[in-house]
């Protein structure tokens, strides 16, 4: 066979134009799942004029299915089971459509354009499950009026809704999270002027979702004296040797682990691999569940990670076992149920619930548009008896919105793998916001002077 | 200098494992003129049909050879299948186009395979050691840190790869394979049975796959990035020439090393990520200079 140059430019173009756009990965299906047929009224159609429409982005193949697929399963088992359980929100019941992105940016902005429209009165609010489809959906969501929920991800500049109004990174963002781990370096250091001559090394996901909280970190080690090594993982991250090398060449104090996927296992194992310890090495909140650490096995004890919220099954979780997975209407397996990025996506999907409830007492017990949902996220208040109906007590910590701040509360728990379960290693954790706000100040303002948009939505 | 040896040795033995994906290809290149881009996915469905057949089969008297053998069946069927249903009705098209039926054919067990067995990561665990050792104490200070599975990897591919050029150069299906490789009609004109020799050397590089999916498996867990693992070989087969079992483990070694070295001393200074696309820049270096590849065939054609 005669083969040319041309055809071995093309064995290079493909792959890089596959491989090499970060996220951009994954397999072709770009398939819709989801409301099929109708069970028990617990599944309604799209198409009912009286039910209220949320999009459900998810990404249950390719390479970050692990744990696209329990994030997407415990989302949509709550929403079922607020139609099987109490027949809607207020009486209106909830329809929706997965849309399978694939965790790549290009196809989860062609499935909102897709879903936006969707139910009588179109989508609801969209949780866009990536921070890079975050960051491309943000110009979006303020032309089509619809609300983005980011819970954990997304532009951290975001919380400010006087130039954001369309976001809400509900639950912390990443720099609330850089915060929090570095004032827990400094806990364990006896103060964060301790930490001064440490060395930390960010080991991330080299996409917007990785690079995001490197400003903050940046910033700390200036105000703290410590050396930050930043060290990129290219997409999926099944690849670390060279990452590890330099780790075990520069000795870091700590490594903090900024992955997703794969990426995050293949991690633990280069870490042991170098010998590097484990419990010098802390996650973010999506470096911390069950599919992260079980390929490593017994090499992952001992590494914590930050936490939204850790393993385990509170009233919730019984309710959907006898309203769903006993008759059969759960949406993955049953074991799955109260694992973490099953219960980060329930709480996810209580905060849609209640935004959507907390709308309707302004709006209506109807189906609303998105902004009039907008309406009801940013007043959502969630008290600790508002907790205790949602059976998620333990669970959840109560918080309320503003339009100044769309994050509403920045602490968090680190939790630690004891080669069986996860399990909560320190109290309460609560980010420096004096350090967050000025940055949030600065980058929310470089961005509407870049966008031409205003810096003062909430004074109107 | 004993980081330097470390990053190189490293380097080296992720070059093997690289190779061990890229064997795959040349396999099925040299022995038909195809380039087989499913055998990203092929490694995947190897991999994931094996650890799910050990899970369903752990109760019983020998679950790995038996999960072995079933897998390696369900290659075989994988072989007759591609050829009935794809090559068989493309015999004599364009090079091309047959390279576009394998895109098809991997989009079809990238699914097929994560429907069939789920897409979660499976650990996988067949008593490859695990842990790291130093090396060369007494030449370098603090020695040379080694990951022991790298090494037993190392060991099964340098295995694989010499029991693969035996098989070329020394049997008679070994030069029918490379004979249908070079004129397809002829070979046939000949009584070398066509569609026979395209099972056979499916099958072969479905099990080269298996091999891979394995190790890489064991290192990984099982799931789908296994069969992004391919797209590494690639700048292995442009510059070890696609052809050539010697190429692939030379390309292998030079990618792997290359990778690695560029994003140690380069990296820090264009802000690190690099080696993904460093293997690339290396490969299109050498196809500068000799577009065959290091150890590909020089074609010449009258024109």
């Amino acid at each position: 066979m005669n083969h040319s140059l041309l055809f071995r430019a093309l064995l290079i173009c493909v792959p890089l134009a596959i491989g090499g756009c970060g996220q951009d990965s994954g397999t072709d299906t770009g398939t819709s799942t989801g409301n099929q047929s109708n069970a028990e009224g617990v599944i309604v159609d799209v198409s009912d004029p009286n039910a209220q429409f949320v999009p459900v982005l998810s990404y249950r193949t390719g390479a970050y299915a692990p744990n696209g697929t329990p994030v997407a399963n415990g989302f949509t088992d709550y929403l079922k089971l607020i139609n099987a359980r109490d027949g809607g929100i207020n009486g209106v019941k909830i329809s929706f459509e997965e849309c399978e992105t694939g965790y790549s940016t290009s196809r989860s902005i062609e499935c909102y354009e897709r879903l936006k429209g969707q139910g009588p009165t179109g989508a609801a609010v969209f949780n866009p499950m990536s921070t890079g489809a975050t960051f491309a959906i943000t110009e979006k969501a303020p032309v089509d009026k619809i609300p983005l929920i980011t819970m954990g991800y997304g532009r951290s500049e975001s919380r400010n809704g006087g130039v954001f109004p369309w976001n809400f990174p509900i639950y912390g963002t990443y720099w609330t999270a850089a915060d929090i781990l570095i004032t827990h370096l400094g806990n364990i250091n006896g103060g964060l002027n301790n930490l001064k001559g440490k060395k930390i090394a960010l080991v991330y996901h080299d996409s917007p979702f990785g690079k995001e909280p490197i400003p903050l970190l940046e910033k700390r080690a200036s105000m703290l004296g410590f050396e930050l090594l930043s060290i990129p993982v290219t997409h999926p991250g099944v690849e670390q040797k060279s990452a590890w090398t330099m780790i075990r060449k520069e000795q870091p104090d700590y490594v903090l682990l900024w992955g997703w996927g794969v990426m995050n296992s293949t991690a633990i194992k280069e870490a042991t691999g170098v010998r590097y310890p484990r419990d010098q090495m802390y996650g973010i909140w999506w470096a911390g569940s069950e599919p992260d650490v079980r390929p490593a096995a017994a090499d992952a004890v001992g590494y914590q990670a930050i936490s939204m919220v850790s393993s385990g099954q509170a009233q919730v979780h019984k309710d959907i076992l006898s309203y769903l997975y006993d008759k059969g209407l759960g949406s993955g397996e049953r074991e799955g149920v109260g694992e973490v990025l099953y219960n980060v996506a329930i709480i996810n999907a209580a905060l849609v619930v209640e935004s959507i409830r907390t709308a309707q007492s302004k709006y209506g017990d109807k189906p609303l548009t998105g902004e009039e949902v907008r309406w009801g996220i940013e007043n959502l208040d969630i008290t600790e008896e508002t907790i205790e109906k949602l059976g998620l007590t333990g669970y959840m910590y109560p918080l309320s919105l503003s339009c100044s701040d769309h994050e509403g509360k920045r602490a968090a728990r680190l939790h630690r793998w004891n080669g069986e379960s996860w399990e909560y290693s320190t109290d309460w954790i609560t980010a420096d916001d004096s350090v967050i706000q000025p940055m949030v100040r600065s980058a929310s303002d470089t961005y509407a002077k870049e966008a031409g948009i205003p810096t003062n939505a909430c004074d109107s | 200098m004993g980081f330097f040896v470390e990053v190189l040795i490293s380097g080296l033995m992720a070059g093997v494992l690289y190779s061990l994906v890229a064997l795959g290809f040349v396999l099925i290149f040299k022995a038909s003129g195809v380039f087989n881009f499913a055998q990203g996915a092929m490694v995947l469905f190897a991999a994931l049909t094996f650890v799910r057949l050990l899970d369903i089969l752990k109760d019983t008297f020998a679950p790995i050879t038996l999960a072995l053998i079933i897998t390696i069946a369900m290659m075989i069927m994988l072989a007759i299948a591609i050829e009935r249903l794809v090559l068989r009705p493309l015999v004599n098209q364009p090079g091309i186009s047959l390279f576009m039926a394998t895109l098809g054919v991997a989009y079809f067990l990238d699914g097929f395979g994560q429907t069939l067995w789920g897409s979660d990561i499976y650990t996988l665990d067949i008593g490859i050691p695990k842990g790291s050792i130093f090396i060369f104490e007494s030449i370098f200070e603090g020695g040379v840190l080694v990951a022991k599975e790298d090494l037993v990897a190392t060991v099964i591919a340098g295995v694989l790869v010499v029991t693969l050029a035996i098989f070329f150069q020394k049997t008679r299906i070994g030069r029918a394979l490379r004979a249908v490789a070079d004129d397809h009609q002829a070979a046939q004109s000949i009584g070398i049975p066509l569609n026979y020799i395209w099972v056979i050397v499916w099958t072969v590089a479905g099990l080269v796959a298996l091999v891979a999916g394995v190790i890489w498996g064991s290192k990984l867990g099982v799931q789908f990035s296994l069969s992004l693992i391919a797209l590494k070989a690639l700048p292995v087969l442009i510059l070890g020439g696609f052809e050539s079992v010697l190429g692939a483990v030379i390309g292998g070694l030079i990618i792997g090393s290359g990778e690695k070295l560029a994003e140690i001393y380069l990296g820090p200074y264009v802000g690190g990520g690099i080696e993904y696309w460093f293997a690339y820049m290396l490969a299109l270096g050498f196809l500068m200079f000799r577009p065959q590849g290091l150890f590909g065939e020089v074609h010449i054609d009258r024109v």
